[in-house]
């Protein structure tokens, strides 16, 4: 199934979402003592509802602390959310079995940002490949084994490699291999968590040209996690951008990149340093306020400002 | 040397020995020179050598038994005397690190102390190397915080490391670098490991304080964005050598080296896919994967 750039934007005004979250809320508790007394609860997810269709790239941006891995990690239900709701093709998965939950898990895959304490050192690539598929029972060990290889040439990687063991990569082959692992279980969403931030600059384009490669060639969806808003703009069909827990601003990328709405958007951008010594700006600014803690007391409660519509694919949270 | 020269390295060597007999040259013959105020920005990728070649302006490689093997590295000191490194003794060194050449690294919580007050340790700088009492110290250290603009300064310095964010860090760990007013400042990548709102204030900071004090600066970084933010010259580094030098402008208007040209092409420019309506590929750019 081969789709162009531009039948995947069709679809996504047309198809029905592969993924609706809706008010999801994830918090963690924080306890001391020996019974446990709660004294503090981060904040860590806040109402987020986003819908994410077949095919396209979704990408989740914000600075550190901000929620957006709890955000993967809450969908993967790796942590349990406090409520909400998490639809895969329209069935619940919060509350589910744990049967359930396995086949729900096998069809979203996660690739994580360190390459280096994702794969076992102790394996060697072609089991950790064909693991996941015998984890399944997807295909018996030895044709497993065969589609092991296949993958990683897929991945730009030659079947020679099977035997090795993870020391013998670099990041970004280690980064490619843990891309070909997930693509094992034909997964219709993979999530992105950083998954280029710890490569080379040179590096991270070709990570990032692969991936759009088998989004256009498997029509797999993209949650793409990343603090870079530059390689967002890149690779996003649509984008949130996450602010303290929050959604503060969520829309096709052409309307948010050329007309962001929201303050913290506009500063997050006008801070990407532009590769261009001739514009670089002459005012120096000197200001030094700094993003607000998300660890809060128990008995906070989390004010919540309704989002305002600014087209019909471009949302922006009201400011106070 | 030239009269405005502060720094000029000359072919320098550096090597590690490894295991069976085995030696790593991370640096093969670099050379550049920093003139009074002026900031030049190392740049390459992991493992390039730009480090090593930093840090051993400050003689401080050798604690990770690197052996320098041949060049010369002439620094200009505050008093305008002008003193080979390489060839001076290690207590000589001790006077120099801090005062004349001061480093700032890429993650402020292990260049800080954490059972220490921010205090404690900016003035440590001070008392060791402006023969000042404590108390004086105190207050020099007090307006070195108040200088890299951190808000409540009075209130911070009596606070542990642990209680700043990220930012507030990077901003003391400055703080500790300029107390003594230094003719260079390595910065080495001293914005990695902060978010993108915070490294603009930090960039923006050491632009400031370089107006304000005059110093030179050795820029190390990955990032060519941060590159076109803060250079005026520009050495590309591959493989513990320099493949390309000039000024920032010539980099990125002009870059010669396929290497220099790679490293360019691969940096995503914000605002380059403002009128397209799908995303697109990063331009093919063909370079090797190297292994250690």
């Amino acid at each position: 199934m081969k789709m162009s750039e531009r039948d995947v934007t069709e679809q996504i005004e047309t198809r029905k979402p592969l993924l609706e979250i809706k008010d999801l809320v994830t918090r963690f508790d924080l306890k001391n003592g020996l019974f446990g007394r709660v004294y503090g609860r981060i904040f860590a997810v806040e109402n987020v509802s986003f819908n994410i269709y077949p095919g396209e790239t979704l990408a989740l941006v914000g600075e550190s602390g901000c929620g957006k891995s709890t955000i993967a990690r809450s969908i993967m239900q790796l942590d349990r959310p406090v409520s909400g709701s998490i639809k895969f093709e329209g069935q619940e998965t919060i509350g589910v079995s744990p049967k359930k939950l396995k086949a729900f898990r096998r069809n979203l895959q996660m690739v994580f940002q360190d390459p280096f304490s994702s794969l076992n050192p102790r394996m060697t690539i072609g089991k950790a490949i064909a693991d996941p598929m015998l984890v399944n029972k997807l295909l018996p060990s030895a044709k497993a084994k065969q589609r092991a290889g296949e993958l990683l040439e897929r991945v730009g990687l030659s079947r020679e490699h099977m035997n090795r063991y993870p020391h013998a990569f670099s990041g970004g082959q280690r980064q490619r291999i843990c891309i070909s692992r997930v693509l094992g279980l034909d997964p219709k969403l993979i999530i992105a968590d950083e998954a280029v931030a710890s490569l080379d600059v040179t590096i991270q384009a070709q990570v990032i040209n692969l991936l759009m490669d088998l989004q256009a060639d498997l029509g797999i969806s993209l949650l793409f996690i990343s603090h870079d808003v530059a390689v967002v703009e890149r690779i996003a069909h649509r984008v949130a951008v996450m602010y303290l827990g929050e959604i503060v601003e969520i829309g096709d990328r052409k309307s948010v990149f050329r007309n962001p709405q929201h303050p913290y958007t506009q500063k997050l951008f006008s801070s990407v340093p532009v590769p261009d010594p001739r514009l670089r700006r002459s005012e120096l600014n000197l200001n030094f306020d700094e993003i607000p803690s998300a660890l809060q007391m128990p008995d906070f409660v989390p004010k919540h400002l309704p989002m305002l519509k600014v087209s019909e694919t471009h949302f922006v949270r009201e400011t106070a | 040397m030239n009269a405005n020269t502060i720094v000029d390295v000359k072919d320098l060597h550096v090597s590690f020995p490894l295991e069976q007999g085995k030696i790593l040259n991370a640096v093969k013959g670099v050379s550049f020179q920093i003139s009074e105020g002026k900031t030049l920005a190392l740049v390459g990728e992991s493992g390039s050598g730009k480090s090593v070649a930093a840090m051993t302006i400050m003689r401080l490689t050798e604690h990770d038994s690197a052996v320098i093997d041949g060049g010369k590295i002439d620094l200009r000191l505050r008093s305008g005397e002008t003193v080979d490194v390489l060839s001076l003794p290690l207590a000589r060194m001790n006077d120099i690190r801090g005062a004349d050449v001061s480093i700032v690294f890429q993650d402020p919580m292990s260049s800080l102390n954490p059972v220490f007050t921010i205090g404690d340790q900016i003035s440590e700088a001070i008392v060791r190397h402006q023969n000042k009492t404590e108390k004086q110290a105190w207050e020099i250290a007090l307006n070195a915080l108040q200088l890299v603009r951190v808000p409540d300064a009075e209130r911070r310095m009596k606070q542990y490391p642990h209680q700043l964010s990220g930012g507030m860090r990077q901003r003391v760990v400055i703080a500790i670098a300029l107390c003594c007013r230094p003719s260079l400042l390595i910065a080495d990548e001293p914005t990695t490991a902060l978010d993108v709102t915070i490294q603009a204030q930090i960039l923006d900071l050491i632009r400031n304080l370089q107006n304000e004090i005059g110093m030179a600066v050795l820029f190390i970084t990955h990032d060519m964005g941060v590159v076109a933010e803060v250079a005026d010259f520009v050495c590309v580094m591959k493989q513990g050598k320099i493949v390309e030098t000039g000024t920032v402008f010539d980099i990125f208007e002009a870059p010669k080296h396929p290497y220099t040209r790679a490293l360019i092409s691969a940096v995503p420019k914000l605002g380059s896919m403002i009128d397209k309506d799908h995303p697109e590929k990063f331009p093919v750019v063909e370079t090797v994967e190297t292994g250690v």
